[in-house]
């Protein structure tokens, strides 16, 4: 029995700084960074958004898509490294403010950029085993980088849930499987009550992202005996724009086959959300029939791949929540003034 | 606001839960117990509201209530739903943005917390609904 | 039900009383209104005090017993002292309970008194005690303040009526001027138009001129039978009506944002019961906790139409000399507002005016006069007429 995803939800915060804000006050060139990163500028949460609030946003948007009962969902797994609470789940206020409680099972994930899809695999795991009908997997982030350290230019925030279920008729793509390639590297972290997280600078691609990106992807072709051919699309975790260039050219696939799901110039890293915000975008742009290859990562370290196959359902519901090409439209562009008091960089009262 | 004040209404912030009475078929929101027409004869019951509605009147706020200070300006206005009650809620929007008679929809936000330490508090504010 | 006249009043300086505690303030009005009155403690049969927030404001409740304390009155007299809370309505509740006491035939000699120390805490925790008179759960937890309350009643009467912002200015201009005149207000310096609308804004479209300030202060009123009222005075102050009501606690509940419906009822209350009508009042302390209220409590009150009260304040009939002079004393915008005493030094003004006691702010020939007191954005409205006849 098919096990995949019956609906999806994406939200990201209307708001958006500029590299070039960014580089002003550090003092760095902004087109060197534009051009290294491929990243031109990042969301950012209002001044009263968290993981908690966008995680909400997102369910909600993957309950109203498909139009289920939410009292169906059995378990809320909520996917972020900036969880509000270091102890109280995100996944309890989620399964509340989207009517699937009280009758479920839900906790948090944290594996640096890949807890959603953690997640995800999860619920399919819940979900192919009939513990439960369906599963609400979510990644979330208000992406924290120190002010001045490199990550300031790409932490994002955003997030998307992903509905998993096993019902044919339900399904609007089938995961036909997934695969995890895992070790203990520590390219980056964040110790217990630090606000920003620490990161190996270099250490972080070819030990961490690369290797285990490839690691992971690599794995689940030989698994299925698929080559990058046999996709119509490919997604990859976004840190950056070049990373997901690179090993996507590294492993064989396009540029054409990345595009659509290459969201991280217009949106930066949201870390929980990023290769998961990038299915979305490819979903809903995907055909009946398309496949979709995509590998999250995250440090720590460890690649969640997937192999995807989109059904026929993909065009009833795919207009019935904002896609993410309306979320990523019509910004409003802050300086770092702004971006500051919103990510809470100025300490009021 | 004290953990079990917020917790016991939650379900109201979080998904504009309000009450309805059967008699006279008037809606409440913030909810009431008891129908303010009907008083001992009403029957109250949930109803959830869709959370579409109209600004009625607002004020962009420059000197903030305790713990707002972060946020200055806000915008607060008094919304109309579309199944008849008035609340007082955030508007989250530019100050120029906001107009009498402007349409909103609700979005799930931080209300507020009880200092580094405490709790967060979180409910439903509104946008502006432009579709 | 017998008649009942004010025999003494007393105010104390209204303003930022660094140097005094709440039980300083208190008891000279207290004992300002007795000495006024020519009354020996032993002849005080109860007292009944408005106070808002001691238990924020100075960390003190039972202020009923403290007052009576600090008075003389407890430890050997065991005189009843009773406090009385409204919100900004404390005061005016406190009177109406005096009032009460009197008419009922229980007891004779009665204390009236309201009192407030704001200062002793910071101005962010002030202005948190003063959203307590608001719905705590479903406005304040929003970050409604009570500027911003009162600045949703103004844009909509903005709305509605095209009022202005010049208008709305007007108010507080002609209440400075009348405030420099009156030897307790907080503020005794003119301001003009201009100043106004380049005064920085707290919650749009009010300015900070166009809110009444935090203040230190008290007022007291004795209240006799009118029987025996002249035993103690030539000019006994004649109570011709006292009315209260209530409106919703949340400003969005209300039947019209820019109505004080409570306002409207108490008034129609007193006029009834003094069988008058707007037009037989020569002037009016009305509660301007912001110069908008000062225009709706114009239009709730009968003195113009609805939607007219900010061209009536424009117009120059709402001042000394005018149609209907409001806020003689100042009003809470110049004069303070220390919350618990407001109301009562409402009636201390209009007892003065009608006593001819008002020096330069002197309204010429006054007979009779009205108090307005709010509580809140509205759920609590106190009205009194006092007359010169009984």
């Amino acid at each position: 029995m098919s096990v995949g995803i019956i609906s999806y939800g994406a939200y990201v915060p209307k708001y958006r700084i500029k590299i070039e804000d960014i580089a002003r006050v550090w003092g760095d060139d902004a087109d060197i960074l534009k051009s290294g990163l491929m990243v031109n500028e990042k969301a950012v949460p209002d001044v009263d958004e968290d993981a908690a609030t966008i995680a909400v946003e997102a369910a909600r948007a993957a309950v109203s898509r498909s139009g289920i009962d939410a009292q169906r969902i059995g378990a809320v797994y909520t996917g972020s490294e900036s969880h509000p609470y270091a102890v109280k789940p995100t996944s309890t206020i989620v399964a509340e403010a989207t009517g699937t409680t009280p009758v479920l099972t839900a906790a948090d994930f944290e594996f640096a950029c890949k807890a959603g899809t953690a997640a995800v695999q999860a619920c399919m795991g819940l979900v192919s085993s009939g513990m439960i009908d369906l599963g609400m997997a979510i990644g979330a982030d208000v992406s924290q980088g120190a002010p001045g350290d490199a990550l300031e230019y790409t932490a994002a925030a955003g997030g998307v849930a992903y509905i998993i279920g096993n019902k044919e008729s339900e399904l609007v793509a089938v995961i036909e499987d997934t695969y995890s390639f895992t070790t203990d590297t520590p390219d980056f972290w964040r110790r217990e009550g630090m606000p920003y997280p620490e990161h190996g600078g270099r250490f972080t691609g070819e030990p961490g992202y690369f290797k285990h990106v490839t690691g992971a992807a690599k794995g689940l072709m030989d698994k299925l005996g698929t080559k990058p051919e046999d996709y119509d699309y490919a997604v990859f975790h976004q840190p950056n724009g070049k990373f997901p260039v690179r090993v996507s050219k590294k492993l064989g696939f396009s540029r054409e086959q990345i595009e659509p799901g290459l969201v991280v110039p217009r949106l930066g890293n949201t870390y929980s959300g990023s290769c998961m915000m990038g299915i979305a975008a490819t979903l809903d742009q995907a055909k009946p029939g398309d496949r979709i290859f995509a590998t999250a990562f995250g440090s720590g370290a460890g690649g969640d791949a997937f192999s995807i196959t989109v059904t026929d359902r993909i065009e009833e519901i795919r207009n019935n929540a904002a896609t993410v090409e309306e979320l990523l439209a019509n910004p409003i562009y802050i300086d770092y003034a702004r971006y500051a008091k919103h990510k809470g960089k100025i300490k009021v009262a | 606001m004290s953990v079990p004040r917020f917790w016991r209404k939650q379900i109201a912030r979080y998904n504009l839960v309000g009450t309805r009475c059967k008699k006279c078929n008037e809606y409440f929101y913030p909810p009431r117990n008891m129908c303010p027409g009907c008083r001992r004869e009403g029957e109250i019951e949930d109803f959830k509201f869709t959370g579409k509605g109209e600004v009625i009147t607002f004020t962009v706020i420059h000197t903030a209530a305790e713990g707002f200070e972060n946020q200055t300006p806000y915008v607060l206005g008094i919304i109309k739903l579309n199944e008849g009650p008035s609340l007082t809620s955030q508007i989250i929007c530019e100050p120029e943005e906001v107009k009498i008679g402007m349409k909103v929809k609700p979005v799930f936000r931080k209300l507020g917390q009880a200092g580094e330490r405490g709790m967060i508090y979180y409910g439903t504010k509104f946008v502006p609904d432009l579709c | 039900m017998r008649d009942v006249a004010i025999i003494g009043v007393k105010n104390t300086n209204f303003g930022e009383q660094w140097d005094r505690s709440f039980r300083d303030v208190v008891v000279e009005a207290g004992v300002g209104a007795v000495e006024d009155a020519g009354v020996v403690g032993e002849k005080i049969d109860s007292m009944f005090v408005g106070n808002m927030s001691g238990g924020q404001f100075v960390e003190q409740e039972h202020i009923g017993a403290l007052i009576a304390d600090y008075s003389g009155l407890a430890k050997d007299m065991h005189v009843p002292s009773t406090r009385v809370e409204a919100a900004c309505a404390s005061g005016g509740l406190a009177l109406r309970q005096g009032i009460y006491a009197v008419a009922s035939g229980i007891d004779d000699i009665v204390i009236a008194a309201g009192a407030e120390k704001m200062t002793d805490v910071p101005s962010p925790k002030a202005s948190s005690a003063l959203a307590a008179a608001a719905d705590r759960e479903w406005e304040g937890i929003m970050g409604a303040t009570f500027p911003g309350l009162y600045a949703m009643i103004a844009r909509l009467h903005m709305h509605k009526y095209g009022t202005k912002s010049e208008q709305l200015a007007e108010v507080a201009v002609k209440n400075h001027h009348n405030g420099q005149f009156n030897p307790i207000a907080q503020y005794k310096s003119p301001l003009t138009v201009d100043s106004v609308l380049g005064s920085i804004m707290v919650a749009d479209p009010l300015h900070i001129f166009d809110c009444s300030p935090i203040t230190d202060g008290a007022s007291a009123v004795v209240l006799a039978p009118a029987d025996i009222a002249h035993e103690y005075t030539d000019t006994p102050i004649y109570v011709k009506a006292t009315a209260q009501a209530s409106d919703t606690i949340a400003l969005h509940d209300r039947r019209d944002i820019t109505t004080l419906d409570a306002s409207v009822a108490a008034g129609k209350r007193a006029y009834e019961m003094a069988k008058m009508e707007p037009k037989d009042i020569d002037l009016v302390e009305v509660h301007d906790c912001f110069t908008i209220a000062e225009i709706c409590a114009i239009e709730d009150l009968g003195f113009s139409k609805k939607g007219e009260g900010g061209i009536v304040s424009m117009n120059g009939e709402t001042a000394i000399g005018g149609r209907i002079p409001v806020n003689t004393s100042g009003g809470l915008k110049s004069c303070g507002h220390p919350v618990g005493a407001t109301g009562v030094k409402q009636a201390v003004e209009i007892v003065e005016q009608l006593r001819g006691e008002s020096g330069k702010r002197q309204v010429d020939g006054a007979e009779i006069g009205m108090t307005h007191n709010v509580g809140g954005s509205g759920a609590t409205a106190v009205v009194h007429i006092l007359s010169r006849d009984r």
